[in-house]
């Protein structure tokens, strides 16, 4: 033991912090290569072989059939759509060819053509995953077995295989909960998030593709984020003239819709909740239905009332106010562009005020009535009494709902997709007068196919969304004690 | 302040009172009717039953707000039609969201619970990295790996699989429910707020973990419960964008009811003339999802609350 303490410190002391695990794993490691039995000298290379040295058999032949089909899976590469995983997958990863990769063809000495370059990426991640697995599974393998040395040194019987599931519903219960997530998240939130950060360094581009008459492409590096600046490339020009002015109005649409719907919304509490007010709950549902009704319901009824043929346009031309109906939303060329991003601000009030409003609703009733009645016997004026008391407290604590609801609302895409659907258009341009960065990133990649321009634009969100998060909510209580609150 | 004392400025305190209580309702009601419309306009037209001289259907977006005739024309219509050469689409498609929302409902409660479980309640090493590594995943826009899964969907024959379409229907309660899990953090600040000593006390009983999460903790955690499965239930009917993508737009037999009506109104051919029949379906479906949220408004408050504004 006194050996590894040593290690121990001995790596705290020379390693950066980050890499502090990293270097506690390679002691450990060290260690039970060395101390460990036969059986766990023996697991290093073959799973599973300490545990039948202690004779945990079913567990050890899980492991060595886990090792086996792992080993399968690199060597023999099991291939989809004539694209392969295993080893092969490895190499194609760098798709350093365009007429290169694939699976080889023995007879014509090529690379089959036809290959699926993006199912080549994907498959190279997940390849990259199962090798990962193993050593994980590896590693298990030997810790289970080393834990079963000590146990019989200290004159404990190796724990039997039901021991072991009982286990998993006890001290390692978070495993058995953890498992299903991780598999799951795993292969379609994490495998998915990384494939598409890797098309953003790629000429994966239907429209550079069709031209070329092929179906393959290759990594191109920065290329695609330098567009942003010098408009290069397929879509370049276009990327270039239009990323900063959706960038400012993503960054103008959140700060008003962050702060009408949250004003609006306490506002709204304010009223509801008002002493002697009768019906708060009937005024409460109307607001409630609004959340209630599916958004493409309620902001596709918002944009027929609102569009050329509908209702409002037909009141004001039969008031005589307007001659011919007004493009509120810029469902066609040539309509404002400044009333369709206003307009865009109003309806999205209605879609957001009753949430903050149900939100708030709690909070408000909670400030202390002393608080108010105090200021009252002060004289002080109901305005006042808003922004110095009522606004403080509720603002102390909805600040991460605030942070929550300004990165949600970057990322709103059913507003405007469903509203404008990012309309007035430029010609020639996909990005239009109200499109967020999302949905831009929508058009650009399903109606253009240019995966790689999406790509860079969704990097570009969420290179926004992370700063903001992270400058504000590691600050914040919630993060700093998030276990201590308990 | 007592009446005796000022007689007169009590009275006009009260007065005041009820100027200003007449002008908050007033405001209310104003504010009510105005986020009614839409929502009015929708049900109106789905009862709209007006005919040109000609005896032709207007089905259409008319430009008075209020029909001048009422019947059930649309809803006949919608549910006798053939859409995209699929007949009795729209009851086929409703039958169909049924079915994700149900099998999703179901997979995406289990997987938060458990997970928020873990990370309120449990302490192992990995808790920490899991948590920030859920928090980044979830700052990348979801459009963008939705791509990602639809290739991956396919490559494994889970959507656009000529011989077998109705696997779409398997990819796409995947696509939803398998993130699920890390969408964990309202869950989590529920579990917080249950006393740990509840949960060592039980250990100190003797009690397993899992004894603990089924017999201490599921109990107390009805509400959260509740809204987990109301979000994951009425998910499926109220996105679209997803579900067009993963189940693909000539694949009309197993679209979901909202994908159907969005195409109504924007499909590959859309019909000006099915503005009536659209409203008719948005009232549909509007109709369960209103009925189950007003019934479990207290969860749902409960459930946004305690996600929002914790700290």
């Amino acid at each position: 033991m006194d050996s590894r303490k040593a290690i121990d410190s001995k790596t705290k002391k020379n390693l950066p912090g980050f890499l502090e695990p990293v270097g506690k794993a390679f002691s450990e490691f060290g260690k039970r290569f060395a101390d460990g039995s036969l059986g766990t000298k023996l697991s290093h290379f073959i799973f599973g072989a300490g545990n039948f040295y202690h004779k945990q058999y079913i567990k050890g032949f899980l492991f060595l059939l886990l090792q086996a089909a792992i080993l399968w899976f690199m060597i023999f590469c099991p291939s989809i759509n004539g694209t392969p995983y295993g080893y092969k997958a490895l190499l194609n990863l760098p798709l350093k060819n365009l007429s290169e990769g694939g699976d080889f063809d023995p007879v014509t000495g090529h690379f089959t053509a036809g290959s699926d370059c993006k199912l080549m990426i994907l498959f190279g991640f997940v390849t990259i995953a199962v090798i990962i697995i193993y050593f994980m599974v590896w590693n298990m393998n030997i810790k289970s077995s080393f834990k079963a040395d000590m146990d019989r040194k200290v004159g404990k019987k190796p724990t039997t295989f039901k021991e072991d599931l009982k286990e998993l519903l006890d001290s390692k219960f978070h495993i058995t909960m953890l498992t299903p997530t991780c598999i799951a998240a795993t292969v379609f939130t994490i495998l998915p998030t990384i494939f598409m950060i890797a098309l953003a360094f790629t000429t994966y581009n239907d429209q550079d593709m069709n031209n070329l008459g092929t179906n393959l492409f290759h990594w191109n590096g920065l290329q695609n984020f330098r567009a942003v600046f010098t408009g290069e490339g397929s879509l370049g020009v276009e990327i270039k003239n239009r990323f900063m002015p959706v960038l400012g109005w993503t960054f103008i649409w959140a700060i008003f819709a962050t702060t009408t719907c949250y004003f609006g919304g306490i506002i709204l509490a304010l009223l509801i909740n008002k002493k002697d007010l009768k019906g708060k709950k009937f005024f409460r549902t109307i607001f409630i239905l609004t959340i209630a009704i599916p958004q493409f319901i309620s902001l596709l009824a918002v944009r027929n009332l609102l569009g050329e043929y509908g209702p409002v346009n037909a009141m004001l031309m039969n008031w005589g106010w307007i001659k011919s109906p007004i493009g509120f939303l810029g469902l066609n060329n040539g309509d404002s562009e400044i009333l369709a991003k206003v307009m865009v601000i109003i309806v999205n009030m209605w879609v957001g005020i009753p949430y903050t409003m149900l939100m708030t609703s709690g909070i408000l009733m909670n400030i202390p009535a002393d608080l108010y009645e105090a200021a009252r016997v002060d004289g002080t004026s109901t305005a006042k009494m808003f922004f110095k008391i009522t606004m403080p407290y509720v603002f102390f604590i909805t600040t991460p709902y605030l942070i929550s609801s300004f990165i949600g609302n970057i990322n709103s895409f059913n507003t405007i997709f469903l509203l404008t659907g990012g309309g007035p258009a430029y010609t020639g341009y996909q990005a239009g007068g109200t499109d967020l960065l999302v949905t831009w990133l929508y058009k650009v990649t399903i109606d253009q196919g240019s995966y790689n321009t999406g790509a860079v634009i969704g990097i570009f969100t969420f290179l926004i969304t992370a700063t903001i998060t992270l400058v504000t909510y590691r600050r914040s209580k919630a993060y700093n004690e998030e276990d201590t609150f308990q | 302040m007592s009446t005796n004392v000022h007689p007169k400025k009590y009275r006009s305190q009260s007065r005041n009172r009820a100027v200003s209580l007449s002008v908050t309702y007033t405001i209310l009601i104003v504010l009510g009717i105005v986020w009614l419309i839409p929502l009015a306009w929708i049900v109106l037209s789905a009862f709209r039953c007006e005919f040109q001289p000609d005896g032709t259907f207007i089905g259409r977006v008319t430009s008075n707000f209020f029909p001048k005739a009422y019947g059930l024309k649309n809803f006949k219509d919608l549910f006798g039609a053939t859409y995209y050469g699929v007949p009795n689409a729209f009851l086929k498609w409703i039958l169909n969201t049924l079915l994700i929302a149900v099998i999703d409902c179901v997979i995406s409660t289990f997987l938060v619970l458990s997970v928020a479980y873990c990370m309120s309640k449990l302490k192992f090493r990995m808790r920490k990295p899991f948590m920030n590594i859920s928090m980044i995943i979830g700052l990348f826009p979801g459009f963008m790996s939705m791509i990602a899964i639809y290739f991956l969907l396919k490559s494994i024959g889970l959507t656009g699989n000529p011989s077998h379409p109705e696997y779409s229907v398997i990819g796409l309660i995947l696509a939803y429910s398998a993130g699920a899990g890390l969408g964990f953090q309202i869950a989590k600040g529920f579990f917080d707020v249950i006393p740990n000593a509840l949960v060592e006390s039980a250990k100190l009983d003797g009690c397993t973990s899992f004894k603990i999460f089924r017999r201490i903790i599921l109990p107390l955690a009805k509400p959260i419960i509740i809204y987990q499965a109301l979000m994951s239930f009425t998910g499926p009917w109220m996105d679209f964008i997803f579900a067009k993508v993963i189940i693909g737009a000539d694949n009309a037999a197993y679209w979901t009811v909202s994908v159907g009506l969005y195409s109504m109104l924007f499909g590959t051919h859309p019909d000006t003339n099915l503005f009536t029949q659209f409203a008719a379906g948005c009232v549909i479906v509007a109709i369960p999802i209103v009925t189950l949220f007003m019934f479990l408004q207290r969860y749902y408050v409960e459930g946004v609350t305690a996600g929002a504004v914790k700290g």
